[in-house]
């Protein structure tokens, strides 16, 4: 044990030798960006717009597409209002139309838009249907709530005759091959084309609701609750919750399924009043909250990484590994310590490692990141942004979040998420969004929304086993059965834009109930089918949606994807170990319309950012950003914090690059495998891209989830986040077995060459006389006896 | 001591008077059952200290001990379960979400609601040596805690690799049998446990043992000194082994354990005898002072749940009182709040702005608060001091 001590010690002292020599090394190279700034102050530049782009405000006035739009969407205010008469209303779609088509010149496709036109021709058709049962309804609000109940019976007994001329369709279909399907469809469809006054079996579901925006207008005290829902209860539910899940096929052959899950309560965390009814918010987030005074509170946990440019974009971005931003209330006055403590809490909560969320991976970002919900102060000195780009994600992390959803896995869409067939994919990702909304219109009153995420994509090949054809089943092994108890509104949507006629891929069982949403600035049509309702089940009691091409064995390619606009790429060049350079590439696909975007970049302490190197240039001309706020860093205290706005020039690449050098870490500061090499978490881009369609700005509508997430301000543009993928960045790494040799050399060394000298010098030497033999001493003895001298 | 057995005379004699009807034997059975364990609760710490993939059969021993200890009954807050990598979503796994203990996939050990505590680079001996002796920074969340007192018995179970004397974590590092043995002596001294039984599966496992001078301590090794922990279960597909012998055998045993059953210590003494295991399991009982013959499985890996039944009907409806409704009075009513703008780009750019020509402004003076913050943080950061036996962690 003393020897192992000893070893211990030189290996520590040695160790140590080597550690500080090689800091101090690093320490007297010359320059670098922090050393030159490394008092500690923020440098920010200002530069002035470019002038080129110009802003955006002018442009979209200028344009020929927002304009139909804005008819478009000013049409449904002004039916409300004015209820104009139908004539009117073709024309203006009439002009919407024409308007519409130059400005999709993105659109690849000319044979497509024919069929869209096609199309869409049906869809108006569908829509003065609808428009004229609304327009009926109005008549009807206005005059009497007698009424109103009286056409909320009929349109419920209308229903119970779509309900039951449903059933008897599936059970129809059931009997039916695949062929007389279409064929009765198809014959369905001239019916409808002849008889107008029939009954559809393809209803429209009022998503941009003008049915709702009226109650809200007319109705004002209901306050969001539905006024089908029972009005004798006195206490109106204060809390309600939501499920959804959306499948949306992609055009790789992937599928991509988005569930979210949404508890909206009316309580106020923040008031005198302690909040200690729970129902179906979850306790333990709920206590959170009001511990730590926490107004806004996101954090997800993601595998994989989303491929902007094989997938599109997601209803909800994410990085990979875990990311987690907090906006805390003005009256939290120690931040960092309130940051800390929920950090651990947290790690608790989600059995995951946030605990590692400390001073040297937290930024406080000086403009993205702006609270989602409500509120009207800003004050960036509240804001905290972490991400943890190496944090695995297993069911581990699964459990706790199924455990705040009040069904849990017991019932509704939760069902379906089983570890086994979530985690075998090639994207997972599960987030948390809490956050204040309106309750009221007038936004007097806030109340407290859990949005609960959960993204998958399943892989054609590991999933699907190479063939173009999905199912509940396959994907999740598991079908649906009911809704969850709990929830108001319970929803599965499928995307079935690119398939208006069926011609892609064939979806079954079919459901007569069709949606329109604007999401991520297109318009797009969904499929729904409601879980609330019995009749989505059908006769064998399980919603089992099956999604077949149709040309999957003859090698008819898919019809290609509209671009993304915007999309990142991020990658390290340079070679050796000493020095390296980070290259940022920023697409903006848009043909002819720049927009502004603003990257956000932390990059831990140990990477030394040379911000001098620092160039952006698009189209091979230097793009001069229009804010930058640098934040050097400090050794193991604080990462880098570079944030600037940029404009994207039309149809370009920008490039961000900056030079950094390695840092030597000491002994202890390195992770178990440091072979694997250090994680840089992804750079943010948030974008205001502009949209094809108007967006929709009005926030206290009822929309679907996933449309309804980042609060819009301005019909032309949306707002939207991409991540650039991680780094994997080799440090200079010990060999970490070398003091162990150094010991044994050194062990010898002073053994055999120190000890022998030692030896040598220390020892005095005298002569020894060797004794006389035997024979010799008897002879002395003799000699002694006789007198004579000794021998 | 005196008092105690007074008590039980006491409650014993009350409970044959009071029942001349009942069969004086089964009152006296019963009433030994009840005293018999001096524990009231179960806790349990299960540590795989191994990283990277080829060890993969660590992890599935410390889940497959898990699995046993969850299905006897001890709930996910009182178990702490440190896992040094993630094998089932690991991209090597070719089941993901799955940790198997039984070749051709038969037993998934992992199960659906796993709850690791303290996973991948959390798990170091420091933070091990904290969870025992309870020395955890204000803000640990309780999942991650070791709440046990003085009548708590502890089950420890450490798997990973390991030699004459030490055990490594992580590859990276170790921890030695004398500080296990210190830090069970500090538990002893802080009144964590009652009873503590300890299980290693590594080899020369008896020496992590050989140095422990603490009462009521159990230990269980997988081999002796001079022996190596072998492997078992190969499998194809996944390609590593899936457990290692001891711990396989440990849990076909516990497999056949119920809640209920009077399975003893000594049973588990003679789990994977050396025809099986290859090494020599190993164990050491005297410094506990109980019997192991009298010794329950369940004492340690199951919980207590000592249940009264009641014959008499508790009214539960009292009249509850309604909360007084919160009226929305006016000066709570606030201004119209909206959505702010995500991406305010005059705004960013009139901050520059304000930056740079005046440094009056308010948006400065923000600015310097944030930074005091920082500074204040970090140098009022402290830590709990630690005893010194922490230093000997860099001792090698």
């Amino acid at each position: 044990m003393a020897a192992r001590r000893c070893l211990g010690l030189w290996f520590f002292l040695i160790t140590l030798c080597v550690v500080s020599t090689g800091a101090d090394v690093l320490h007297t190279t010359p320059v670098t960006g922090t050393e030159s700034s490394a008092a500690g102050t923020e440098t920010v530049v200002a530069r002035e717009l470019p002038e080129a782009p110009s802003d955006p405000g002018e442009h979209t006035a200028a344009e020929p597409t927002r304009e139909g739009e804005q008819n478009d969407r000013t049409r449904g205010g002004e039916q409300t209002l004015g209820q104009p008469t139908r004539e009117e209303e073709q024309e203006q779609e009439k002009t919407r139309e024409g308007e519409q088509t130059p400005a999709q010149p993105t659109r690849e496709e000319e044979e497509e838009e024919e069929e869209q036109e096609q199309t869409r021709g049906e869809e108006e058709f569908t829509r003065e249907e609808e428009e004229e049962e609304l327009t009926r309804e109005e008549e009807e609000l206005t005059t009497e709530e007698e009424e109103l109940t009286r056409e909320e019976e009929e349109q419920t007994r209308e229903e119970e005759e779509l309900t039951t001329e449903e059933e008897e369709l599936t059970t129809e279909e059931e009997e039916l091959t695949r062929e007389e399907e279409e064929q009765t469809r198809e014959e369905e469809e001239e019916q409808q084309t002849t008889a107008q006054q029939e009954e559809q079996t393809k209803r429209w579901e009022a998503t941009e609701l003008e049915e709702e925006h009226v109650h809200d207008a007319a109705v004002p005290p209901l306050a969001g609750d539905p006024p089908a829902a029972d009005p004798p209860s006195p206490p109106p539910s204060k809390d309600d919750f939501q499920e959804e899940l959306v499948i949306r096929p992609l055009h790789s052959g992937d599928i991509y399924a988005s569930f979210q899950f949404r508890t909206v309560w009316d309580a106020d965390f923040m008031g005198d009043q302690k909040v200690s009814h729970y129902r179906l918010f979850p306790k333990s987030l709920g206590q959170v909250i009001t511990k730590f005074s926490v107004r806004e509170l996101h954090i997800s946990f993601t595998q994989g990484y989303w491929r902007t440019m094989q997938w599109g974009q997601p209803y909800l971005p994410s990085p990979p590994g875990a990311e987690l931003w907090v906006w805390f209330q003005d009256t939290v006055t120690d931040v960092d310590g309130t940051w800390k403590e929920l950090t651990n809490v947290l790690s608790g909560i989600f059995c995951a490692s946030l605990n590692f969320i400390d001073s040297t991976n937290t930024v406080q970002p000086s403009a993205s990141f702006k609270p989602l919900g409500i509120g009207n102060v800003t004050d960036h000195s509240f804001l905290r942004y972490a991400t943890l780009p190496r944090e695995i994600v297993c069911t581990e992390n699964l459990t706790p979040w199924k455990k705040l959803l009040p069904c849990g896995s017991k019932a509704g869409l939760s069902v379906l998420l089983k570890s086994e067939k979530l985690f075998h994919s090639t994207f997972h990702s599960q987030a948390v969004h809490v956050r204040p909304v309106c309750q009221d219109p007038q936004c007097r009153t806030t109340s407290m929304e859990l949005r609960q995420t959960l993204n998958v994509v399943f892989d054609l090949h590991t999933s699907g086993q190479g063939k173009r054809e999905w199912s509940l089943f396959k994907m999740f092994s598991r079908t649906l059965t009911e809704a969850c108890p709990l929830a108001s509104s319970s929803k599965v949507y499928v995307d079935v834009t690119d398939n208006p006629q069926g011609e892609q891929f064939e979806l079954s069982p079919a459901t007569p109930l069709l949606t329109q949403a604007v999401v991520l600035g297109d318009r797009r049509t969904y499929s729904v089918y409601d879980l609330t309702q019995q009749a989505s089940f059908g006769s064998s009691r399980s919603l089992n949606m099956l999604l077949r091409w149709k040309n999957s064995h003859n090698n008819v390619v898919p019809p290609v994807m509209l671009r993304p606009l915007l999309h990142s790429e991020r990658y390290v060049a340079g070679y050796g170990l000493q020095a390296g350079e980070i290259h940022t590439l920023i697409y903006n696909h848009h043909p002819y319309r720049a927009f502004p975007v603003l990257l956000l970049s932390a990059v831990p302490w140990y990477l030394r950012l040379y911000i001098h190197t620092l160039t952006v240039s698009s189209k091979g001309k230097d793009n001069r950003p229009s804010y930058i706020h640098y934040q050097p860093s400090k050794d193991r205290e604080r990462p880098h914090l570079l944030e600037m706005l940029l404009q994207l020039p039309p149809n370009s690449v920008t490039e961000v690059t900056v030079e950094f050098e390695r840092a030597l870490l000491k002994w202890t500061e390195y992770t178990p495998d440091p072979n694997h090499g250090f994680y840089v978490g992804s750079s943010v881009i948030s974008a205001l891209v502009p949209s094809v369609v108007a967006m929709d700005t009005n926030s206290t509508l009822d929309r679907p989830l996933f449309s309804s997430f980042f609060p819009c301000k301005e019909e032309a543009s949306y707002f939207m986040r991409v991540y650039t993928e991680p780094l994997l960045v080799n440090l200079p790494t010990p060999d970490f077995s070398m003091p162990y040799n150094v010991i044994c050399l050194t062990c010898t060394v002073v053994a055999v060459g120190y000890g022998s000298l030692y030896n040598l010098l220390t020892r005095t030497f005298q002569v020894d006389e060797p004794s006389p033999g035997l024979a010799k001493r008897i002879a002395n003895v003799i000699r002694r006896f006789r007198g004579v001298p000794l021998l | 001591m005196a008092r105690h057995c007074t008590v039980k005379i006491f409650v014993l004699l009350s409970l044959f008077n009071l029942s001349f009807l009942v069969s004086t034997n089964n009152i006296e059975d019963k009433a030994g059952q009840f005293f018999n364990s001096g524990h009231t609760n179960n806790w349990a710490v299960l540590v795989c200290t191994s990283r990277f993939w080829f060890n993969y059969r660590h992890v599935a021993n410390t889940l497959s001990v898990y699995r046993s200890v969850k299905r006897l009954g001890i709930p996910d807050s009182r178990i702490v379960l440190m896992l040094a990598d993630d094998m089932a979503c690991n991209h090597r796994n070719p089941k993901p979400a799955t940790v198997f203990s039984h070749k051709n996939m038969e037993l998934n050990v992992y199960g659906d609601d796993v709850e690791v505590d303290y996973r991948g680079y959390e798990v170091t001996v420091e933070n091990f040596l904290r969870v025992l002796t309870g020395r955890l920074p204000a803000s640990t969340p309780r999942s991650k805690r070791l709440l046990s007192d003085d009548r708590s018995n502890i089950l420890i179970y450490l798997t990973g690799h390991g030699g004459n004397g030490f055990l490594k974590f992580q590859d990276s590092e170790e921890i030695s049998n004398v500080e296990l043995a210190d830090a069970f002596e500090q538990m002893w001294q802080k009144r964590r446990y009652n009873e503590l039984l300890f299980i290693i599966d590594t080899c020369q496992g008896a020496s992590m043992y050989e140095r422990f001078y603490s009462p009521n301590l159990m230990a269980l090794a997988s081999s002796q000194v001079g022996e190596d922990s072998l492997s078992h279960q190969p499998d194809l597909a996944i390609g590593v082994h899936l457990m290692d012998r001891y711990t396989f055998y440990l849990l076909e045993f516990l497999e056949d354990i119920h809640p209920s059953s009077t399975t003893n210590m000594n049973q588990l003494f003679k789990v994977c005898p050396k025809s099986q295991c290859v090494s020599t399991p190993g164990h050491r009982t005297d410094l506990f002072l109980r019997d192991p013959g009298r010794v329950l499985i369940t004492d340690f890996f199951g919980s207590v749940r000592k249940v009264e039944i009641t014959m008499e009907t508790i009214n539960l409806s009292s009249p509850m009182e309604p909360l007084p409704e919160r009226i929305l009075s006016e000066d709570r009513q606030r201004e119209t709040q909206y959505y702010v703008d995500q991406l305010p780009v005059s705004v960013i750019i009139h901050q520059v702005n304000t930056h740079t020509h005046t440094h009056t402004h308010t948006h400065t003076h923000t600015h310097t608060h944030t930074h005091t913050h920082t500074h204040t943080h970090t140098h009022t950061c402290t830590h709990t001091p630690l005893p010194p036996m922490f230093w000997n962690m860099f001792i090698l």
